[in-house]
C-alpha cells in the first residue's frame, strides 16, 4: 500500500463538471488525501510548514489540475514556489522528496489532436510537461506518464462519468502497487494503464 | 490662614462628590443622582457640614449650566440646529404654552388668583436643562429620537425666559399689587429704563457681535494664543470668552446660557473647536457637579417635615401634569415606540431656571415667601426625583409597553429569506451590501426606527424589530433561514440572541460581530466559531498601507498583513484556552486582559514577518551554486 496526496487546483471547480466528477471519484478512497489548494488557501497564503509536512506522509504526489496556458493554475505554480524549498525538495540536503513518485492528472479543452506537432497547439502534452518534469527529476522523484482527459468542453456526462472512472481505477492501482516500473515504459498517458485493467 | 473657610469647604463639597457619585453609578443611578444625594447627606439636615452659603455655591455653580450650553452648542453645526427648528419652535413652544395653561388651570382650582396661577404654570412650565442633559450624555442618548427633542424643548425654554420675566411684573401688576422690582444687574446698566426699540436693537447688536467675534476675530485670536504655546493661556482665553459672553447677556436682560450657546454653536465650524472643548469639559463637569450638590443641599426639609404629604403631593401632582402634557405632545410629534415616554420621563421636573424666576416673583410681590418657599421646595424635589423617573421608565415602563405592544412593536415580514442579518448600522451596512451585490437574498432587521427610515429612502428593505424579542426572530422565518449574522452593535445582546438561537434553532449558522477579543471568545463558547472583530482587519489594512508609504513593496506589505492576520487566528486560538482556564478561577476582567495583551505581544516579538516567504529568497541556494562551482573549479584544475 502506498499514500496517495493528490494536490488539486482549480481556481472555479464549480463551473467544472468533469473535474468535479474526477475528484469525487477519488475523495474518500483509503490512504488517499485530497488537498484542494484553492479551497485551502483562497488568499494564496500557502502554510509552507503544513505542506511540506503532509508531503512527507505521503508516497505518490499527484498534481491534478485543469491545463491552463500549456501549464498549471496561478496557485499550483505558487505552490511549487513556495513549498519545493531549496533544502527541503531539492539542493544539497534537500532529500526530502527522493524516491517518491508523482504524476500529473490534467484536463485540457482541446482535443489530443491539437497537441501534436501538426495540431494547433504545435506540441505534445508531454513536451509542454518538461519543466514539471524536471522539477520532479531535480526533487529526485519519478516522474509517471500523466494521466489526461482532452476536450473538456465538448465532453458529455457519461464520458465525464467514465473518466471519472478511469482516474479513480489509476489512483487504486497506484495505491496497491498494481503497477511495475516496466508498465510505464513507452506510455504516453497513464489512461492506457487504467483501460487494460478495467 | 485666610482661605481656610474656603478650602473646608471643598474638602466637604469635592469628598462628597468623590465618595458618592461612583457609588451611585455602581448602583446603577447616574451621577445626577449621585450628587443630588451627596448635597442632601452634607445639607444642613443631615450632617450639616454646609449651611447657609450653599445657596450662595448654588448660583455660582449656575455657571456649569452655561458652560454645559457653550459646550452642547460646540459639537452642533448650524446646519444641524437648522434642521432642528420645527422641533424647537413647535414642539418647545407649546409645551411651554400648554403646560402653562394647565399648571395654571389646577393652580385656580386650589384657589389661587388667576395672575398668580399663570406665574405658577409660567415657572413650572420649564425643565432642567442641567440634569437632562446631564442625563442624557452620560447616556449616550444626545443622538437618540427622544433626546433630540428634548433637546430641542430645552433650547426653547432657554429662550422662553426672557418674556417670562418680562411677562411677571406685568402679572404682578395685573393684580393690583405695584411696586415693580428689577434684576440687579438691568438696574446698573439702566437697560429696562431704556425704550423698547432701543432695547430690541441693543440685543440685535450684542448677539450679532457674538456671531462676528466668534465668526471672524476668534479664529486669529485663537491662533495667535495657541502660537505662544502656553496652554493655561488658552484655557484663560476660553473662559474669558464664556464670561464675557454670559455677563453680556446678562446685561441685556438675556439668558447667558443661551448667548454661550449660540457662541458655541458660531463656534463649531472653527477649528480650535476641539481644543476648547476639552479646556472647557472639566469646568463644566465641576461646576454642573456642585450645582447639584447645592441643589441638594438646599433642599428644606424643615419645610417638608411640616405638612410631608402635601408637598410630596404637589410634586407628584406636578409631575404628572407635565409628564401628561408631554407624552401628548410627544404623540403628536411623531415620537412612538416608547420613545414618547422616554420624551416625557426626562422632561417632568422642573428648572434651575425655575429658582430665578421665583425669587425674581417675590421681588415682584407677585408670591409670598411662604409660597415662594414651598414653590422653591416642590422645584427641588422635582429635580431629584426625576433621575429616578428614567430609571422606573426603563425598568417597569418599557419592558410592559414592549410586552403589551407585542403585535404592533415591530414590522410585518412580507417574505422569508435564507439570511437574516441582524443589526443593520456602520458594520451591517457594509455586510448587507456584499451580500445583496452577490444575488444573496437578506431579511435586515434593525432596531433603531430612525436607521431603519432613512435606509429606507435608499432603497433598502428592512424591518424594524428588536431581534433578542423571539417571535420578531420567528416572524422573520428564523425556522426556515439557513444563517443568521448578527451585526449588531450590543455586546450583551448579540451574545443573548446567539445563545436563544443556539438552543432552538440547532441546525441554524451563526455568524457574528464581535466588539473585542473576550467577545470573540464569548461566542466560541456558545459554539459560534464564524466570528468577525469589527476592528482588527481595516486596523491592519491600514497597516499594510502604511508598510507601503514606508518603503515596503506592496506585495511584501500585503504578505506582511496576511501572516500576521493569520498570527492572530493562531493567538486567538490559544488565548481561548487561557481564557477558558481563567475563568473558573475568576481573575478580575481587567487583570485578564492585561495578562493577554503581554501574551499576544510575547508571541509577536518571537515571530518574523518574513520567515514565511524564505521560498523566495534565493540565499541558500545561492551560497551552495557558489560552493558547488568553486568545487567544479578545483576539480577542473586538478584534471588539467
Amino acid at each position: 500500500m502506498k499514500r496517495i496526496l493528490i494536490i488539486f487546483a482549480h481556481p472555479a471547480v464549480q463551473k467544472s463538471r468533469l473535474n468535479r466528477k474526477m475528484l469525487n471519484a477519488v475523495r474518500g478512497l483509503e490512504w488517499v488525501t485530497v488537498n484542494e489548494l484553492y479551497e485551502n488557501y483562497p488568499d494564496f497564503y500557502i502554510e509552507i510548514i503544513k505542506e511540506q509536512q503532509l508531503l512527507m506522509l505521503h508516497d505518490i504526489i499527484v498534481w491534478h489540475h485543469p491545463f491552463y496556458w500549456y501549464s498549471a493554475p496561478a496557485l499550483m505554480k505558487e505552490w511549487f514556489d513556495l513549498v519545493l524549498q531549496h533544502g527541503f525538495a531539492y539542493g544539497e540536503k534537500g532529500r526530502a522528496l527522493e524516491g517518491k513518485d508523482a504524476i500529473s492528472v490534467l484536463t485540457t479543452g482541446g482535443q489530443k489532436e491539437a497537441y501534436s506537432k501538426d495540431g494547433r497547439n504545435r506540441y505534445t502534452v508531454n513536451q509542454f510537461l518538461v519543466p514539471v518534469r524536471q522539477s520532479a527529476a531535480l526533487c529526485r522523484m519519478n516522474y509517471l506518464p500523466p494521466f489526461v482527459v482532452h476536450g473538456s468542453y465538448t465532453i458529455s456526462e457519461d464520458e465525464a462519468g467514465q473518466y471519472a472512472e478511469q482516474y479513480k481505477n489509476l489512483i487504486i492501482g497506484l495505491r496497491d502497487e498494481k503497477y511495475s516500473k516496466n508498465d510505464f515504459l513507452g506510455v504516453e498517458y497513464a489512461n492506457e494503464l487504467t483501460k487494460k485493467h478495467v | 490662614m485666610y482661605n481656610q473657610d474656603f478650602f473646608f469647604q471643598a474638602l466637604i463639597y469635592l469628598g462628597a462628590a468623590v465618595i458618592s457619585v461612583p457609588l451611585a453609578k455602581k448602583m446603577g443611578l447616574g451621577s445626577v443622582l449621585g450628587y443630588l444625594l451627596a448635597g442632601v447627606i452634607i445639607g444642613p439636615f443631615i450632617f450639616g457640614l454646609v449651611g447657609k452659603e450653599a445657596d450662595e455655591v448654588m448660583h455660582f455653580a449656575e455657571f456649569g449650566v452655561v458652560l454645559m450650553l457653550f459646550v452642547i452648542g460646540l459639537e452642533l453645526q448650524p446646519s444641524l440646529l437648522w434642521k432642528m427648528r420645527k422641533s424647537i419652535f413647535g414642539l418647545g413652544g407649546l409645551q411651554v404654552l400648554i403646560t402653562t395653561i394647565v399648571i395654571g388651570a389646577v393652580a385656580v382650582m386650589f384657589g389661587l388668583q388667576l395672575n398668580i396661577a399663570i406665574a405658577f404654570g409660567l415657572v413650572l412650565s420649564l425643565s432642567s436643562t442641567a440634569i437632562v442633559i446631564q442625563t442624557l450624555t452620560e447616556k449616550g442618548l444626545l443622538r437618540n429620537t427622544a433626546g433630540r427633542s428634548a433637546f430641542a424643548v430645552l433650547l426653547f425654554q432657554d429662550m422662553a425666559v426672557i418674556p417670562i420675566l418680562a411677562i411677571l411684573p406685568v402679572l404682578a401688576t395685573w393684580g393690583g399689587q405695584v411696586n415693580l422690582a428689577e434684576s440687579d444687574l438691568n438696574k446698573i446698566t439702566g437697560f429696562a429704563s431704556m425704550p423698547g426699540w432701543a432695547q430690541l436693537l441693543l440685543i440685535i447688536g450684542v448677539i450679532a457681535s457674538i456671531i462676528f467675534i466668534g465668526r471672524v476675530i476668534a479664529r486669529h485670536v485663537f491662533r495667535l494664543i495657541a502660537e505662544t504655546g502656553l496652554h493655561e493661556i488658552f484655557t484663560a482665553l476660553a473662559l474669558l470668552l464664556v464670561i464675557g459672553i454670559a455677563l453680556a447677556m446678562d446685561a441685556i436682560g438675556l439668558s447667558p446660557a443661551l448667548g454661550t450657546f449660540i457662541a458655541g454653536v458660531v463656534l463649531a465650524e472653527n477649528e480650535y473647536r476641539h481644543e476648547l472643548e476639552s479646556t472647557i469639559e472639566p469646568f463644566k463637569g465641576l461646576l454642573l457637579g456642585l450645582f447639584f450638590i447645592s441643589v441638594g443641599a438646599s433642599i428644606n426639609f424643615h419645610l417638608f417635615i411640616e405638612q410631608p404629604f402635601r408637598i410630596l403631593g404637589y410634586v407628584l401632582l406636578l409631575i404628572f401634569l407635565k409628564f401628561i402634557v408631554l407624552l401628548v405632545l410627544g404623540r403628536i410629534f411623531k415620537l412612538r415606540k416608547g420613545y414618547e415616554f422616554l420624551f416625557a420621563f426626562l422632561l417632568a421636573q422642573s428648572s434651575e431656571f425655575s429658582f430665578v424666576l421665583i425669587s425674581f416673583s417675590t421681588q415682584n410681590q407677585l408670591f409670598d415667601t411662604h409660597t415662594a418657599g414651598i414653590l422653591l421646595l416642590v422645584v427641588t424635589l422635582s429635580m431629584t426625583i426625576s433621575p429616578l423617573l428614567l430609571i422606573f421608565n426603563d425598568k417597569a415602563v418599557r419592558p410592559i409597553l414592549s410586552r403589551r405592544q407585542n403585535k404592533q412593536d415591530f414590522d410585518e415580514f412580507d417574505e422569508i429569506n435564507p439570511v437574516i442579518i441582524a443589526g443593520f448600522g456602520r458594520f451591517g451596512l457594509v455586510l448587507g451590501r456584499f451580500l445583496l451585490a452577490n444575488d444573496i437574498k437578506i431579511t435586515i432587521i434593525d432596531n433603531n426606527p430612525a436607521n431603519v427610515e432613512i435606509l429606507r429612502k435608499y432603497g433598502f428593505k428592512l424591518y424594524y424589530g428588536d431581534v433578542t424579542r423571539p417571535q420578531v426572530l420567528e416572524k422573520a422565518g428564523i425556522g426556515k433561514a439557513k444563517m443568521l449574522i448578527l451585526s449588531m452593535a450590543e455586546y450583551d445582546e448579540a451574545l443573548k440572541v446567539a445563545k436563544y438561537v443556539r438552543k432552538n434553532y440547532p441546525g441554524l449558522q451563526i455568524l457574528a460581530r464581535a466588539k473585542d477579543i473576550f467577545h470573540v471568545f464569548e461566542f466560541y463558547k456558545l459554539h459560534v466559531k464564524t466570528v468577525q472583530r469589527e476592528m482588527f482587519n481595516s486596523a491592519t489594512e491600514l497597516g499594510v498601507k502604511a508598510l507601503v508609504q514606508l518603503g515596503f513593496t506592496k506585495h511584501e506589505a500585503y504578505r506582511a498583513g496576511r501572516t500576521f492576520k493569520h498570527h492572530e487566528e493562531f493567538v486567538t486560538e490559544e488565548l481561548y484556552k487561557t481564557w477558558k482556564e481563567d475563568e473558573g478561577e475568576l481573575i478580575r476582567e481587567a487583570q485578564r486582559f492585561s495578562k493577554q495583551i503581554s501574551e499576544t505581544l510575547l508571541t509577536e516579538r518571537n515571530y518574523s514577518i518574513h520567515s514565511t516567504d524564505d521560498s523566495w529568497d534565493a540565499d541558500s541556494a545561492r551560497k551552495e551554486s557558489i560552493e558547488s562551482s568553486s568545487l567544479n573549479k578545483k576539480k577542473g584544475n586538478t584534471l588539467n
